[in-house]
């Protein structure tokens, strides 16, 4: 019992930051319908920036609480720039042509990412230990230290329901949100009532950024940095945005706790010759709901709009 | 006019560039100047320092070499190729060292899978390949070209089963790369000694990339083992050892030569206690050891690790083979290397049998604070 316990604290602390990244996957398409594949490389660049940020930081000051909202808070701001930077030099010239004509764009922007991130002089290829500004510790256990939490766990936990929360604040009550629904809802006719979808779109992009860095920064404090970490999460990330049905802020929360729960259980409970293929039995799974349910969990089915 | 001019330029250029190189390599004379010997390693990527460590021993053994006169009065000339940690780009390491520079022998790699990758092709333009490290059995089964100076995976997976065994632990649980030869060729050799008289309580793996490892340790924790064997890379044992801990899993864990890198030996508290097998250790006091451990010092101003020390004695094996050979010639530095008997080298004493295979005793350190501590030496498995 205990163990189980363990192990659904451990796939739902792996989920959240998959949770966090659906998070932009669904935000751009529902804007948009485009699938941002470069989002994944967004996350990687997030972890990078934390990686140097605290480097920095923990240069002069040795205190924790001065360092880690400089880490969080500049590693948001820098993927926002970034977010901000792709849209507008990758997809906005190109919004007047075929949607796979975009689709191409973003893969060619996420291996342009992965391989500046690979040069000795921005990053370089080996993988690097985060500066030790927090250790993954245990806050609550029970007495027989069989089940923990550590900090990290609560922190991306809280983080990524905290932001949904917010996310889901801003698109249903805020003046932005309701231009944002109108452009999902339709583009051509929200342009005539005065909406500047430019900026919306751009907005888009850069919460969904900051949202993937947040999840970056979770990541290289307690594992690691790499230049291509970002493909594995960005994937399950997007599975997880489909899951739950693209284009629903819930659904790519409930979807990302959904995939870390499936890939630890499989991992935890399958037998052991089958370990090393969770991720396969993760995507399986997907592919099961979406033959059962294809809008997703909590998708609408959206009639073709003429 | 000008842009089919253009376009036929292109083609004659490609097109004539392997015959270019063919031409180079063919023409390419060894019996005069430095004698050129080829490296490739992972220089950069995920095991960068295993590529490093092996340059740097091989670097001080030429220069060595070479400031007591080289060989056959010639000066010997190392050129290195990075494969990035890829197995393809292993491949296209060694073509460029056959076809563009002419090399007469290669060195390298550390990681067998790349070794595999790599040996084939010099297998097929029949240059002698020397891998300083690749301990995977398969390595040298490539062919008659392909040679190593380090003990293989069944011995060192038999090491530690008989470790295991010497240290009185009655149940152990076992955490591989399932897709990671040199990881899964360990636990199986493992397990073979082991679980004769040792009780294997969980058998748990992991993939080659992987970052969160809770679920396979949280189910590990629950069978109480006496410790961990974990046959993977440094990579991995970093990440994974800092989960244990948070977890509560307090055992020491065990592994191999994978382990073997100054980033497992900064982890601080996490690794104190653990164990791992060795080609050396700096505590020898055989002479060979303390002189190589003198120049390496002087020269990097560190302690070497094991893949510096096999670098150091394969570019010393490949030397003293083409003084035999007599002549800088592929196949006659081939036939030298076979005949390699009782080289004492840093690693220890060298006998390459008749499977092309070193065969040499491993030894037993214990991480502590930093440093590691010699606690045993095995030679024989008991099998």
């Amino acid at each position: 019992m205990d163990q189980l316990i363990q192990q659904l604290i451990n796939g739902l602390s792996v989920g959240a930051t998959y949770a966090l990244i659906a998070l932009g996957y669904t935000m751009v398409y529902g804007i948009l319908r485009l699938i941002n594949f470069a989002h994944g490389e967004v996350y990687m660049v997030g972890a990078v920036s934390s990686y140097y940020l605290a480097e920095w930081s923990m240069g002069w000051t040795h205190s924790l609480w001065v360092s880690l909202p400089i880490v969080v808070v500049g590693s948001m701001v820098t993927c926002a720039i970034l977010g901000f930077l792709i849209e507008f030099l990758a997809y906005r010239p190109l919004r007047d042509r075929p949607r796979l004509v975009v689709l191409i764009s973003a893969i060619g922007v996420s291996l342009l990412l992965q391989n500046l991130a690979q040069f000795q002089a921005i990053f370089g290829p080996t993988p690097k230990r985060f500066p030790e500004l927090i250790q993954s510790t245990p806050v609550l256990y029970n007495a027989a230290h069989t089940i923990v939490l550590t900090n990290l766990d609560i922190l991306s936990l809280g983080l990524s329901l905290g932001l949904m929360v917010i996310m889901t604040w801003v698109v249903l009550g805020t003046k932005t949100g309701l231009a944002l629904r109108a452009v999902s809802f339709r583009f051509d006719i929200s342009m005539l009532m005065g909406i500047n979808t430019g900026k919306i779109i751009s907005f888009t992009f850069m919460f969904g950024s900051a949202l993937a860095a947040v999840a970056g920064t979770i990541d290289a404090i307690r594992y690691d940095v790499r230049p291509l970490m970002g493909l594995m999460p960005g994937l399950k990330a997007f599975v997880a945005a489909v899951l739950g049905g693209i284009g629903s802020i819930p659904g790519a929360v409930v979807g990302g706790l959904l995939m870390g729960l499936s890939e630890t259980l499989v991992k935890g409970y399958l037998p052991s010759a089958y370990t090393g293929y969770a991720d396969a039995v993760a995507f399986v799974v997907l592919i099961v709901i979406l033959l059962v349910r294809p809008t997703g969990l909590f998708g609408r089915v959206a009639p073709e709009k003429v | 006019m000008k842009r089919i001019a253009f376009i036929v330029l292109l083609v004659l250029a490609f097109g004539l560039t392997p015959m270019a190189c063919k031409q180079k390599s063919g023409q390419r004379d060894n019996s005069t100047g430095d004698i050129l010997i080829g490296e490739y390693g992972s220089m950069t990527g995920p095991t960068a320092t295993f590529g490093q460590s092996s340059h740097e021993g091989l670097m001080l053994a030429i220069e060595q070499i070479n400031a007591e006169g080289g060989v056959l009065g010639r000066k010997i000339k190392i050129i290195s190729e990075d494969d990035q940690s890829k197995a393809d780009e292993a491949v296209n390491a060694v073509q460029k060292l056959i076809n563009r520079d002419g090399v007469v022998a290669i060195i390298g790699e550390v990681a067998s899978k790349r070794s595999l990758a790599a040996g084939s092709v010099c297998q097929k333009y029949k240059i002698p390949m020397l891998s300083p490290a690749s301990t995977n059995p398969e390595v040298t089964k490539t062919g008659d070209y392909i040679f190593r100076t380090c003990f293989t995976d069944d011995f060192q997976g038999k090491v530690n089963g008989q470790f295991a065994l010497r240290r009185g632990w009655k149940n152990v649980a076992i955490l591989t790369d399932v897709n990671n030869d040199y990881s899964k060729g360990l636990a199986h050799f493992f397990r073979e000694v082991y679980g004769k008289s040792g009780n294997i309580v969980a058998d748990e793996s992991y993939r080659e990339g992987d970052k969160d490892f809770k679920a396979q340790l949280t189910k590990i924790k629950g069978t109480n083992p006496d410790a961990v064997f974990l046959p993977g890379y440094y990579t991995d044992v970093g990440l994974i050892l800092r989960q244990a801990r948070v977890l509560g899993l307090n055992v020491p864990f065990f592994g191999g030569d994978g382990w073997d890198s100054p980033d497992t030996l900064t982890l601080g508290d996490v690794v104190n206690g653990c164990f791992y097998s060795n080609h050396y250790s700096p505590e020898d006091p055989r002479p060979e050891v303390q002189a190589f451990l003198k120049a390496y010092q002087a020269k990097y101003n560190k302690t070497p690790d094991a893949m510096a020390t096999l670098g150091y004695d394969a570019a010393r094996v490949m030397a003293d083979a083409i003084k035999r050979a007599g002549k800088a010639d592929p196949k006659a530095i081939r036939d030298a290397l076979a005949q390699t008997r009782d080289f004492a080298g840093a690693s220890g004493i060298i006998t390459i049998d008749a499977e092309r295979n070193a065969k040499k005793p491993a030894v037993i350190l214990e991480i502590r604070d930093g440093k590691t501590h010699l606690v045993d030496t095995i030679l024989d498995t008991g099998t």
